[in-house]
């Protein structure tokens, strides 16, 4: 009993901390303006390659840019790329995810078309797509939601399978409630809990893909800083100017962080299973 | 069984056909030209019409696409535009460090990984697994590159245990392998560490909680043997699909490793095709990975029944 | 449990020792290894035709394997190379070549006249220069195996410098069958007569290339000099590996993984300084230039008043600092032959060294510009350039312009610079790229000079019939002292109607281990005449 206590609230102060420190992070973000004085892109070549100290917090860069001005702006850009990702993506593959796991006929050609594209890695998609089209911030976004797209529609559908089978539902259907009802009224609720979970990691994920894509010159351009290109710029002195890799590496760090540990306490929380497992 | 294998076979025909299809259309309808890059800074526009041409570049898409599909019957990828080398050949050359680097990280990272999730289970909400989780989620916050260059600079340029970059085939013995292996290994292993670590202790949790352990228990039987023996047997089919899924994303996703530690992999062949518009380099290794997508899902499906005869297919 | 534990440590030991072994049998064949030079180049080679592309890799690969007839030394003075000697005929229209005796192509075969007439006709199909030469030539004649003539139209001022022009494309002499490939394929062998041979089954496109000693070259007895002189082989075998990451090719020449790093990142230098065992050398002593394009189809930059304020408002040092940052590796220079060439010269070079807003400002106001969008393409994956339109951006927004940039990697900039549409159908105002002197150092093979607009001309299209007078004039011209004061109209030419603009010379030196010993300063990247203790 006293051991159920306690889990119970690690599970509280996981949801707690983690929430906590992506809000901190956001605020950060939007103060980015009033924080530095400075302008990102502005260009200093007398001032390369300067160590932190008290008028560049976090150095500079090879071109004499303030690295924590850099890094603050890029915060709104890493987060709004992180957050656009899992709504997109989430959205899109749970309308897929319904739709296959519902309409039969459907099901067969939609998860093939998924498994395809499932089938193709990633990285590599996110960087032909990007690399193709141009690096603007709707095509990295696109090509990051592209891949996490299948994941989501075979979790919903997996998750729709299992519960058209329910006698509630097969009595919805017996009634003649027409299927838009159906899905919106008993099928969505429970996809819910899982998306939130799967919503935290494509988050996640999405700012190390940004992050690798810019790695691979294939990311954003420099005059939008993100912490992905930052850390991709700074890549080649990491030895002789660690500070332009290491304080954006830990703004990174810490999010995904914080993104993980309120990922796992939604789990932990929402899951039905684990409840009634904890519960027994 | 074999009905099982062949059915799957079948099945990942059309999923190809997809898979070919659209990085055709999305390489074609893409900007970027490969004649300008092969002709160079100077070229005229003549010059690079005459290459367009000689390249077959210059006719409608469906007749381009046609052309490839009739070669890929005969199971010919298709020649680099750059260096004119079968595009066959040089995945063959290339394909060796790749699986490697894959296998290795794999062995490695279920080695450490399944007993920590396995203790991590036993001692659960203790602080041995809370450390752990900890320690896995970090696993899963640092970009590949920033670990492998602090790797290097502290096993390569400051101990000297290893060297900095390149790979040695197995073939050229076991120890100059491993040794060029060993940094790259490391690297990319820890985010896999990481995943296999939590689904074992949560597989593991799963099994944990069922009547049939709490009879083990009661037998008397010691902790260990009931861990090992009895719930990681049950755990075993989850954790056998996140590693197989596992493999299929370390194929494509070896390629920051291979950047960083200079390993002549398919990763960087096909990220640097992508950059010059090698077009059959691209469609031939996204085909390969694709493949060898399909066949570890059907290598998952063949373990799950032998793991477990309640599965049928 | 006891047994099982000793089968354990069975196994550990029984492992150990075949590990011991194993490292054994590997310290032995390193004992038995060759003299091998390891080369980190600029890039991966992947196109190996020096002929189909300009790409200075597939330039330094041609070095390896091929020879050339004449080459230059360090005045950039001509010097017969394959050539034994040769002799011009009184009218100038004539020129008898005889090869040097006893040359062999890496297939056995012997060079011959018909190999060298095929190999230039394909060189003068695709080259600035060739081209030019093939103009005024009436025909290549084969007087025997070892001797041929080339029969003019007219007086040409360029013959030698042509044949002997040590950058991109290099006129390589290949075997027949391969020369009489089409100029725009690739040639399916890579076999020549220079001092290394290919090995073609260690041949990784991008990732490795492996040369060795080629046993049947015969040096000349002069010293090397450039691309000139005695091409004296002192090492079994050379690899050139690719490294993309700059981080990890600086830690593999630390620890002597490999020996010669061609282009290290400036930024990486320093660091490289600090280690005993590393020298940097400027092994390319003629340097190389950025450049600011323009699109002159494209309005408003048909506008030479809107050209001319671009110019004026940008200064080269901010490029410079920006993309090289060492003062020591740069130089503020005007002059678009070169700075250390024969043809330099810094009359007519305005603008480029200070900015003027206010001038640039008035300009653009009389020049009617009214605030169209113009488009910098930027490439975000050459590190060599890729701060320049960065550079480029603050200073023309400066003087009021609408500057939009757009990213992309090189390759979509190359295949998007060919396009000659409007803005919204994919078209291009403005990129910047970089040129070898080698490749710039008269205003025939500096294709930035070039007046030829859509037919013939350089990304840009910059049509200007004067220019191209004055190019004919240099071609004809056979008197130094007169080509000179040509190239000089040309350069004011230039400034004028801003075909490019300048943004100032750098130097690439390489970081090289100090155990390798006679690296040899050079137009092109040269690996002859080193050795390695």
């Amino acid at each position: 009993m006293r051991a159920l206590f306690r889990h119970a609230i690690f599970r509280n102060t996981s949801v707690l901390i983690g929430g906590g420190i992506l809000l901190l992070l956001l605020i950060i973000a939007l103060l980015a303006p009033v924080l530095s004085q400075f302008d990102p892109g502005q260009i200093a070549p007398r001032f390369r390659l300067k160590p932190p100290s008290g008028e560049f917090l976090m150095g500079t860069d090879m071109l004499g840019r303030d690295v924590w001005t850099r890094v603050l702006h890029g915060a709104q850009v890493s987060l709004l790329v992180s957050a656009c990702v899992a709504a997109i993506a989430i959205s899109i593959g749970l309308t897929i995810g319904l739709v296959a796991g519902y309409i039969r006929w459907l099901d067969g050609p939609v998860m093939r078309a998924m498994d395809g594209l499932m089938a193709i890695p990633g990285i590599l998609l996110a960087i032909a797509l990007v690399s193709l089209s141009g690096a603007t911030l709707v095509t990295v976004i696109v090509a990051i939601v592209i891949p996490e797209i299948p994941r989501v529609a075979r979790l919903v559908r997996g998750v729709v399978l299992s519960i058209r089978e329910e006698p509630y539902v097969e009595a919805a259907i017996g009634l003649g409630t027409p299927t838009p009802k159906i899905l919106i009224q008993h099928i969505l609720p429970n996809t819910i809990a899982p998306l939130i979970v799967q919503g935290t990691y494509i988050c996640a994920s999405a700012i190390l893909v940004e992050a690798i894509l810019s790695f691979l010159g294939a990311g954003l351009p420099p005059e939008i800083p993100t912490w992905g290109n930052i850390i991709a710029e700074g890549r080649g002195v990491f030895q002789r100017a660690p500070w332009i890799i290491l304080f954006p590496g830990g703004f990174l760090a810490c999010t995904i962080l914080a993104v993980n540990i309120l990922g796992d306490g939604l789990r932990d929380t929402l899951d039905p299973r684990m409840k009634k497992r904890l519960g027994a | 069984m074999l009905r099982l294998i062949l059915s799957r076979l079948v099945a990942a025909i059309p999923v190809m056909g997809v898979v070919a299809i659209f990085v055709f259309l999305l390489l074609r309808l893409s900007p970027g030209d490969p004649a300008a890059i092969l002709a160079g800074d100077a070229a005229t526009p003549e010059m690079i019409a005459a290459i367009r041409a000689d390249l077959g570049l210059d006719r409608p898409i469906w007749e381009q696409f046609i052309t490839w599909a009739g070669q890929l019957a005969q199971g010919d990828l298709g020649k680099s535009v750059l260096s004119k080398q079968p595009v066959a050949h040089m995945i063959g050359q290339r394909i060796e460090p790749t699986i490697s680097l894959a296998l290795t990280t794999l062995l490695f990272a279920v080695i450490v990984a399944v007993p920590i999730g396995i203790i991590a289970a036993w001692k659960q909400g203790g602080w041995i697994d809370r450390g752990i989780m900890a320690l896995s989620v970090v696993g899963f916050s640092i970009p590949v590159f920033v670990l492998g260059y602090i790797l290097i600079y502290f096993f390569s340029m400051k101990l000297d245990i290893f060297p900095v970059q390149g790979f040695a085939s197995l073939s050229e013995g076991l120890l100059p392998f491993l040794e060029r292996i060993a940094l790259p290994t490391l690297t990319l292993s820890f985010i896999y560490i990481a995943l296999f670590a939590r689904i074992t202790r949560a597989a593991m949790l799963e099994v944990l909680g069922e009547d049939y352990i709490r009879t083990a228990h009661a037998k008397g039987l010691n902790e260990s043997t009931v861990l090992v023996r009895h719930a990681l047997r049950n755990a075993a089919v989850p954790i056998v699909s996140v590693i197989g899924i596992g493999f299929a994303l370390l194929i494509g996703g070896v390629v920051i490793t291979e950047t960083v530690f200079n390993i002549p992999g398919v990763g960087r062949l096909v990220v640097e095709a992508v950059l010059a518009r090698d077009y059959p380099i691209i469609q031939g290794v996204i085909l390969l990975f694709s493949g060898v997508y399909v066949l570890i899902n059907l290598a998952i499906d063949v373990a799950y029944v032998l793991l477990d005869p309640r599965i049928r297919y | 449990m006891r047994p099982r534990h000793f089968r354990q440590l069975v196994s550990v030991i029984g492992l150990s020792i075949g590990l011991g072994l194993l490292a054994g049998a590997a310290t032995e064949a390193v004992a038995q290894d060759k003299k091998v030079l390891r080369f980190i180049p600029h890039a991966g080679l992947r196109i190996t035709d020096p002929i189909l592309t300009t790409a200075f890799m597939s330039r330094n690969h041609g070095y390896m394997i091929y020879d050339t007839l004449f080459a230059v030394d360090d005045k950039m003075q001509v010097k017969p190379q394959m050539v034994e000697k040769y002799e011009v005929s009184g009218d100038k229209l004539t020129y008898t070549f005889t090869l040097r005796a006893g040359q062999k192509f890496h297939d056995g075969a012997p060079v011959t006249s018909a190999d060298v007439i095929a190999s230039l006709a394909r060189w003068g199909k695709n080259d600035t220069m060739g081209q030019k030469l093939f103009s005024y030539t009436k025909e290549w004649k084969e007087v025997d195996a070892n001797t041929f003539q080339l029969v003019l139209k007219e007086p040409y001022g360029l013959v030698l410098d042509s044949l002997g022009k040590p950058s991109s494309n290099v006129p390589f002499i290949m075997p027949k069958r391969m020369a009489d490939t089409p100029a725009n394929q690739n040639v399916p062998d890579e076999i020549g007569s220079g001092p290394y041979r290919f090995v073609k089954a260690e041949f990784q496109p991008g990732v490795k290339v492996v040369y060795e000693k080629n046993p049947d070259y015969k040096p000349r007895s002069e010293p090397p000099s450039f691309t000139s002189g005695g091409k004296v082989v002192k090492v079994d075998r050379v690899e050139w590996t690719s490294i993309s990451d700059p981080q990890t090719a600086m830690n593999a020449l630390i620890k002597g993984e490999v020996d010669i790093w061609e282009q290290p990142a400036f930024d990486l230098l320093p660091e490289l300084k600090k280690q005993k065992d590393i020298e940097i050398r400027n092994l390319q002593p003629l340097g190389m230039n950025y450049m600011l394009r323009m699109n002159w189809l494209q309005p408003p930059l048909d506008n030479v008043k809107v050209r001319q304020a671009i110019l004026h408002a940008i200064q080269q040092e901010d490029y410079l600092a920006a993309q090289v940052g060492d003062p020591d590796y740069y130089k503020v220079c005007g002059a678009i032959f070169g700075c250390s060439t024969p043809l330099k010269t810094e009359e007519g070079a305005v603008g480029i060294k200070k900015a003027d807003v206010a001038k640039a400002k008035k300009m653009l106001a009389e020049s009617g510009y009214k605030g169209e969008k113009i488009v910098i393409m930027a490439p975000t994956d050459l590190n060599s350039i890729n701060q320049l339109p960065l550079v480029s951006a603050p200073l023309l927004r400066a003087i009021g312009m609408n500057i939009e940039v757009q990213s992309m990697d090189w390759q979509t900039l190359v295949g998007r610079r060919a396009k000659t549409d409007p803005i919204d159908q994919g078209g291009w105002h403005i990129f910047h790229t970089a040129w070898g002197t080698a490749d710039m150092m008269n205003p025939i093979t500096n294709a930035g000079v070039k007046g030829l607009g859509k037919v013939g001309g350089f990304f840009g299209w910059t049509e200007d019939a004067v220019i191209e007078k004055l190019r004919d004039d240099y071609a004809r011209e056979t008197d130094p002292a007169k080509q000179k004061a040509i190239a000089t109209a040309v350069q004011k030419r230039l400034y004028e109607m801003v075909h490019y603009i300048p943004l100032g010379e750098y130097f690439q030196p390489s970081a090289v281990r100090k155990n390798i010993k006679g690296t040899l300063p050079s137009p092109a990247f040269v690996l002859w005449n080193i050795e390695k203790n």
